[in-house]
């Protein structure tokens, strides 16, 4: 029961649409910094299409998606209509009028800091508003999952809340708790600077802040992809969920354990002392355990369907899965994109290791992996899914989907092992060009060449996966079959209070986030003479 | 199973993940409060107390020294976009008239004749810093240090609003030429920046100056006193850094290419 389809269905299309504007720019960089092209003899555009890039991809597409996909599970978990249409189309409009303000001032210039924000470089204040306005616009969301599950409970008191909405309210309450950081920098921090009050700004605090909301951001844009893992993809495989419980904790650990590690990200930064890097460090390694529970849990589950197809011995039931279904091939390059940027990422969550790959392209590598690849490719496999519910249509261009899915997978590997590589090396990220004549960097060029190739194949696996979308929405009307979640092998009858409410995990992620936290704004707060002057993006005002 | 309470030690769930999360929070602390700055045998980070306040972050002074003093003067003139507010007409009218004494050299119209800078159009906020920085000695030019030494800081500012109003000057060999390398993308691999990533189209920063139509003698000038140290009023040694980098025939092309220009 999909009431609210317009609803959904503008969300996933903004977000598309975004998306389709940012991989192309993405594309841009790659090829002109590549030794394809000459030097950017402008090399202000360059950041300008970063800062592009990285706001849309970072900020618009992925909030979009969870938006969207929220509501969605809404309606089809709980079978009850969303409450709150209106808060959640204004919601949706905020994100909308903040994405295209934040975009129109980083085109025209005014605002090249790259989506980090990165002070003591200091924008117009028209993109930090515009960024504003998309968190706002997302807050709408996160109380509206709140509300619509307690309107759920009222009335079924006692019952477990089926997995896809607790997932879901899960990945909305660490959102709106890690978002928080980025809010304090913008409001009290960058705003202020911006505006002109003020022409000094303590960037060190500025980027603990940010630190705050940048690493569990990431495990934001992650959930749409976990409560696809689970509740997805065993059914559209054919097989059961392991293990209900399993999934219920993974989620509670993320929400826990991903909040209070961002620091991890200032280990080269001196404002904060080596203890909590430490601390942090412990943290950040602690989010490979609901990593490697969901590995599991979903491995187990499509061996499962493996069995049930009739596969026998240790690897037999490979063989016998469905990979002529588009979910099959998106589940398992995930998880294969998964596996190879998490281990990238165990270097650079350790305090010690992280030194020698710090701000190089290893980085950029290591985050479109996970997010690019194994996040991404899942938000595809969402899309296919939802799409029949969402139009009515069948989306009946399966061989199209499965070479969409083939081409991003081979174009993600492409792009990031060289990426990887080359951080390796040594070259360092955010350069709008490369002097490859110079014999020290000569070695570098030919990856820099075998990312672009990847980009470009990103690029052509996007053109068909709008193709897929649009021959959706003119495909035979259809009555589609009712959309069922995957069951577990044992669904819960009842469960214990604690995995089905969220009061004793919200109290732990805020508590070790004052742990974690509070020590380094309290100093950085209190500490005089630590406010450096702005350095103002776009000309002399 | 509604009335189970959370929130209580008796509540295996509570006990459990508040006690591994206070548990784990506990020996990371030790480790790397206690343990790990214990094992670091410098001076802050001696005895207990020591080693936990230095793992926190608190700042720390172990060095005894006296700072040593620069014998060179360098600028201290802080720049923000409200450093100098926007100009009335009485200020620029005053600066109109202060400006008579600076006609010999920067022209009547702030168009020079005699490869000194022009100064028609020029931002308001440039002008107003090396006016400072003569005065305060940051600079110094055998003609311009007298001239500026009985300024008020307010003739200062009208001098800086009156010549910004100017309109600027047409170049003087306006040829289209290729822009050189150094201007437009700088040289990576020996740390310079691109000059148009501060003085033009690309991008301008707070106190740089745009440089089209200024004389070639006066660029030129200006970068190898930069690269010798002889000026050193640029704010955190910016100039002195990229102009000791460049080579002699950057040098020239930067400046012949800036010369042609048309503002």
């Amino acid at each position: 029961m999909l009431n609210n389809r317009r609803l959904v269905l503008a969300h996933f299309w903004f977000a598309f649409a975004t998306f389709g504007v940012a991989l192309l720019l993405g594309a841009w960089q790659m090829y002109v910094r590549s030794p394809l092209h000459a030097w950017l003899r402008q090399p202000e555009l360059y950041y300008r299409s970063v800062t592009a890039h990285g706001s849309v991809m970072g900020y618009v597409f992925p909030t979009l998606i969870a938006m969207g996909f929220g509501y969605a599970i809404t309606e089809l978990s709980l079978g009850q209509t969303l409450r709150g249409k209106r808060w959640a189309w204004a919601g949706w409009w905020l994100v909308v009028v903040g994405s295209l303000m934040a975009m129109v001032t980083v085109a025209l210039g005014s605002a090249s800091v790259l989506y980090t924000f990165y002070p003591p470089m200091i924008g117009s204040p028209f993109y930090y508003l515009g960024v504003v306005l998309v968190v706002v616009g997302s807050w709408i969301w996160v109380a509206l999952m709140s509300i619509n599950l307690h309107v759920w409970k009222r009335a079924n008191p006692g019952k477990p809340v089926p997995l896809p909405m607790f997932a879901n309210v899960a990945g909305s309450y660490l959102w709106g708790w890690t978002a928080v950081g980025a809010a304090l920098e913008i409001l009290f921090q960058i705003l202020p600077v911006a505006f002109g009050l003020k022409s000094t700004i303590d960037s060190g605090l500025a980027r603990v802040f940010f630190s705050w909301t940048l690493h569990a951001i990431v495990y934001f844009w992650l959930m749409p992809a976990y409560i696809a893992y689970y509740t997805l993809v065993p059914r559209a495989v054919g097989g059961r969920l392991y293990s209900d419980g399993m999934a219920r904790i993974s989620f509670i650990l993320f929400l826990v354990v991903a909040m209070p590690i961002g620091i991890h990200h200032l280990f080269a930064d001196p404002q904060v002392g080596s203890g909590f890097k430490f601390l942090q460090s412990v943290f950040t390694a602690l989010v490979s355990v609901p990593t490697l529970l969901t590995v599991f849990t979903i491995c187990a589950s499509v061996e499962i369907a493996g069995r049930l197809r009739g596969g026998r011995g240790a690897f037999g039931w490979l063989r016998v899965l469905p990979w002529h279904e588009p979910m099959m091939l998106a589940v398992a390059f995930s998880f294969v994109m998964l596996g190879f940027g998490g281990a990238g990422g165990l270097i650079n969550m350790s305090y010690q290791l992280d030194s020698t790959i710090h701000n190089t392209q290893w980085i950029t590598g290591h985050f479109h992996l996970i997010f690019g690849g194994a996040i991404v490719i899942m938000y595809f496999a969402i899309a296919y899914e939802l799409w029949p519910q969402l139009t009515g249509r069948a989306l009946s261009s399966v061989t199209l989907m499965k070479w969409q899915l083939w081409l991003w997978f081979i174009g993600m590997i492409v792009t990031t092992f060289p990426w990887h590589y080359a951080g390796i090396l040594g070259m360092p990220r955010r350069m709008a060009y490369f002097d490859f004549s110079n014999p020290a960097l000569a070695p570098e060029a030919i990856t820099v060449t075998m990312s672009t190739v990847g980009a470009l194949i990103l690029v052509a696996s996007a053109v068909l996966f709008f193709m897929v979308l649009v021959r959706g929405h003119r495909g035979a009307a259809v009555t589609p079959a009712q959309f069922e979640f995957a069951t577990a092998v044992h669904p819960p009858k009842t469960l214990p209070v604690a995995l089905n409410s969220f009061g004793l995990w919200l109290a732990l992620m805020i508590g070790l986030t004052v742990v974690n936290y509070g020590y380094p704004i309290a100093q950085l707060l209190v500490l005089k003479e630590t406010a450096v002057p702005a350095v103002w993006m776009g000309g002399q005002r | 199973m509604t009335t189970e309470r959370l929130f209580s030690l008796r509540n295996r769930w509570f006990a459990l993940s508040v006690g591994s999360t206070v548990g784990i929070a506990a020996v990371a602390v030790l480790i790397g409060f206690v343990w790990l700055p214990s094992v670091q045998t410098d001076a802050q980070f001696a005895g207990i107390w020591n080693a936990i306040c230095s793992a926190a972050g608190v700042p720390q002074k172990w060095l005894i020294s006296t700072p040593l003093t620069s014998r060179v003067k360098t600028s201290d003139v802080v720049l923000t976009p409200s450093t100098l507010g926007n100009a009335d007409a009485l200020s620029i009218g005053r600066g109109a008239t202060l400006s008579l004494r600076c006609t010999m050299c920067h022209g009547p119209q702030g168009l020079s004749q005699a490869n000194s800078p022009n100064l028609a159009g020029q931002y308001a906020l440039v002008i107003y810093k090396q006016l400072r920085d003569y005065q305060s000695g940051a600079r110094t030019n055998a003609v311009m240090t007298p001239m500026v030494a009985r300024l008020s800081d307010q003739d200062m500012r009208d001098l800086a609003a009156y010549y910004a109003g100017l309109p600027r000057p047409a170049g003087y060999h306006p040829a289209s030429q290729p822009v050189p390398d150094i201007v437009a993308v700088g040289s990576p691999m020996r740390n310079i920046a691109p000059c148009a990533s501060c003085h033009s189209a690309a991008d301008r920063k707070l106190g740089s100056p745009w440089l089209e139509g200024e004389p070639a003698v006066y660029i030129r000038a200006q970068l190898q006193a930069f690269a010798s140290g002889d000026r050193h009023n640029d704010t955190s040694e910016q100039m002195r850094n990229v102009a000791r980098q460049m080579t002699a025939g950057e040098i020239e092309a930067a400046a012949q290419y800036y010369a042609s220009q048309r503002p």
